[in-house]
């Protein structure tokens, strides 16, 4: 089950003739994802070939060209920063319901344009600037290692790339699998938040448990602690990034950034704490703080 | 990216947004010779750092004469200027900005900038100009009038007189303002900013509305379609690490601890940060390597950490995804021969080829320490520098 992804997961790869789009299409392809189609202009008619698999995935000009062809029902983009929001409209208006953007470095602009064009379109975006999105022995979309996964029922959700594979390593060190893993990316302006992906894990019987990883910056991380407080059905862990950050500079991600006051990371675990929300100490303790309150 | 007071009011006056007249200086003379351009009186020095708070901070004085303007810009030229946003250490002044004064009925305040829980742009109105915002909105939010600015149909009229009327403005005056919004809001967009705020925004004794100060952001991912902002860029105000850091598209902010940190990923260097203030020491520095950590990257992150003499052991921190350890390790040690690794060195690694990369950090003869996780590398990292501060 998990959610969003898994073996009936037919993947378009947009930028898929680009040095880190070829190269990720086929970890992704050696994982066992099913990528049915590139897109990148001009391209059209050529074709990639996975050495690995022995597949030879057709490239297209458009991605309604692509669809009509080949049905993809999601897509993974590896386009450029000043393309990639128009690559994000791109697949949104040719229909595909699943959207991840790797994507870093995208002008804020471009992104409030896309999301109001997202706004009214019924794809889900996942990302910008994010590491993408994994169900265990099902279906990689992205840029982390599929090697340390395990299969199992502890759903991840996290603005940061490098912690959720910390993560996902403390808890296959311990045995424990994982359902589906989200990188939501570092952005400021991005498609799936944490209550989005918190909400797709409640109603997921394969789900047994839920780590979240914030970080600085913005008011996601209180909303959802609110948010679970009210609705979450399943235990939950969390951890904050960058409790030692100083106001007003720019850590790393461009939505990681304490400013007028706002976003501070005690004020975020606060906020997790106050609703009852198990927070781990250090990042080295998020699989044993999900152990405190989750027996598998 | 930031910009100094007199940029952004050269940037105001090219979109008709009405400022006083004003000119830069970068000497006590040119101080003086603006100063004469200007019809007088009353004439204003303002020392131009990135920095906000420069008036609690003693760098704008309003002078009644030409030999007062000089004694100001003697004063304030060179200065370290100490504002709440600089640190106790300050921040030079270079640069001068001589301005006119104003015919100041009443001070108020407005701002456009990213709501990041609506994915939009908001136009931030108060009556309480002329004070810290932040403490408006802690103490009196009440008084911050906001409108949200939908991105496909941009701000609308009767978004402007909903925030006139909520300033308290009358007559024409409501006309001036909706225009002025306008106005900023068409430069906050075609130049991509980040941040437009104008504190105090000025309704003059005529009924005009000015900016008397102007601090303009903009976001860095968008610098490449904007060469002249690019253009404005001062690099006396930044970081000189930081500044040495960025050629080698190193993600590095200098803060004031004695444990320098390397690590790929942004969120695992934020972490590793915390990681260490938990076991009793301070970070000196966030870094992060990226995803495609060369040798000659990590040997130029070493440079830059070694350089800051408070730091007393380094932290490296890697958990290698699509990068694999053996890369990284490989990295380390040629950087060690190169650098000289002068103090403690503890490395952790993890994921792809982790054996490999610890086998050759531990064949290498190197006096590196092995953190076998997150939180035994951050412990014997602040031990190290614990024990090397002792031994100085």
């Amino acid at each position: 089950m998990a959610v969003l992804v898994d073996s009936n997961t037919r993947l378009l790869v947009q930028g898929i003739t680009g040095s880190a789009g070829g190269f990720h299409t086929r970890q992704c392809m050696a994982y066992g994802t099913n990528v049915v189609a590139g897109c990148t202009p001009g391209k059209g008619g050529q074709s990639f070939s996975d050495e690995g698999t022995g597949k030879e995935v057709p490239i297209f000009d458009t991605v309604r060209q692509a669809v009509a062809a080949t049905q993809p029902n999601a897509t993974m983009i590896f386009v450029p920063p000043p393309f990639a929001a128009d690559a994000i409209m791109e697949a949104a208006d040719a229909g595909i319901p699943l959207i991840i953007c790797i994507t870093e470095g995208i002008p804020v602009a471009d992104m409030v344009r896309a999301k109001t064009f997202l706004a009214n379109t019924s794809s889900r975006l996942i990302g910008p600037n994010c590491p993408g999105i994994i169900t265990p022995g099902a279906c990689k979309i992205g840029i982390m290692p599929g090697h340390i996964h395990q299969v199992g029922h502890v759903g991840v959700v996290s603005r940061s790339g490098t912690l959720t594979y910390e993560a996902v390593g403390q808890l296959s060190a311990r045995n424990i699998g994982q359902s589906t893993c989200i990188g939501i990316g570092g952005d400021p302006v991005k498609g799936t938040d944490f209550i989005d992906a918190l909400s797709l894990f409640n109603d997921d019987p394969d789900t047994h448990a839920v780590i979240m990883i914030g970080e600085i910056g913005g008011s996601a991380e209180e909303e959802a602690a609110a948010w679970i407080a009210e609705n979450m059905k399943k235990p939950v862990a969390a951890f904050i990034a960058g409790l030692t950050a100083p106001p007003g500079r720019r850590m790393g991600h461009a939505g990681a950034i304490i400013s007028g006051g706002k976003g501070t990371g005690q004020g975020k675990v606060a906020a997790l704490e106050s609703n009852g929300i198990a927070v781990a100490p250090t990042p080295g303790d998020m699989a044993e703080t999900l152990l405190k309150v989750w027996q598998p | 990216m930031k910009i100094h007071e007199y940029q952004a009011k050269e940037l105001f006056r090219q979109y008709g947004i009405t400022v006083p007249e004003g000119y830069p200086a970068f000497s006590v003379a040119e101080a003086i010779t603006a100063a004469k351009k200007l019809p007088g009186p009353i004439r204003v020095v303002k020392a131009q750092i990135h920095a906000g708070g420069r008036g609690l901070g003693g760098g704008v004085k309003v002078c009644k004469t030409l030999e007062e303007v000089e004694a100001r810009a003697n004063d304030i030229f060179g200065m370290q200027l100490v504002t709440h946003q600089t640190g106790p250490e300050g921040q030079e002044v270079r640069r001068l900005y001589i301005e006119g004064g104003a015919d100041i009925a009443r001070e108020l305040y407005v701002s456009m900038l990213l709501d990041r829980e609506t994915g939009s742009v908001v136009l931030m109105a108060s009556t309480e100009g002329g004070m810290n915002i932040e403490d408006v909105a802690h103490n009196t939010p009440e008084k911050i009038h906001k409108v949200w600015i939908d991105p496909s149909v941009g701000l609308q009229d009767f978004q402007c007189r909903q925030a006139a009327f909520a300033l308290g403005l009358t007559g024409k005056t409501v006309r001036k303002a909706g225009d002025f919004f306008k106005k900023l809001y068409k430069l906050y967009i075609e130049k991509d900013c980040s941040l437009a705020e104008i504190n105090p925004l000025v309704i003059t004794g005529d009924g005009d509305v000015i900016a008397l100060d102007a601090k303009v952001n903009f976001d860095d991912n968008a610098l490449y379609r904007h060469k002249d902002i690019v253009a404005f860029r001062d690099v006396d105000e930044e970081d000189p690490r930081e500044l040495e850091a960025g050629k080698y598209d190193l993600n590095y902010v200098h803060l004031d601890g004695n444990v320098g940190c390397l690590v790929n990923g942004a969120g695992l260097a934020m972490a590793t940060m915390d990681i260490l203030k938990h076991y009793g020491a301070e970070p000196a520095n966030f870094l992060d390597v990226g995803g495609g950590a060369t040798a000659e990257k990590v040997t130029a992150a070493f440079r830059i950490i070694l350089g800051d003499e408070r730091v007393h052991a380094i932290f490296v921190n890697i958990f290698g995804g699509i990068m694999k350890c053996d890369t990284i390790a490989a990295g380390v040690i040629e950087a060690a021969k190169q650098v000289g690794i002068d103090r403690p060195l503890v490395v952790r690694l993890e994921g792809t080829n982790v054996e490999l990369g610890r086998k050759m950090l531990a064949d290498s003869g190197l006096p590196i320490l092995t953190g076998l996780d997150m939180k035994d590398g951050a412990q014997k990292a602040v031990a190290a520098a614990k024990e090397y501060a002792a031994s100085l």
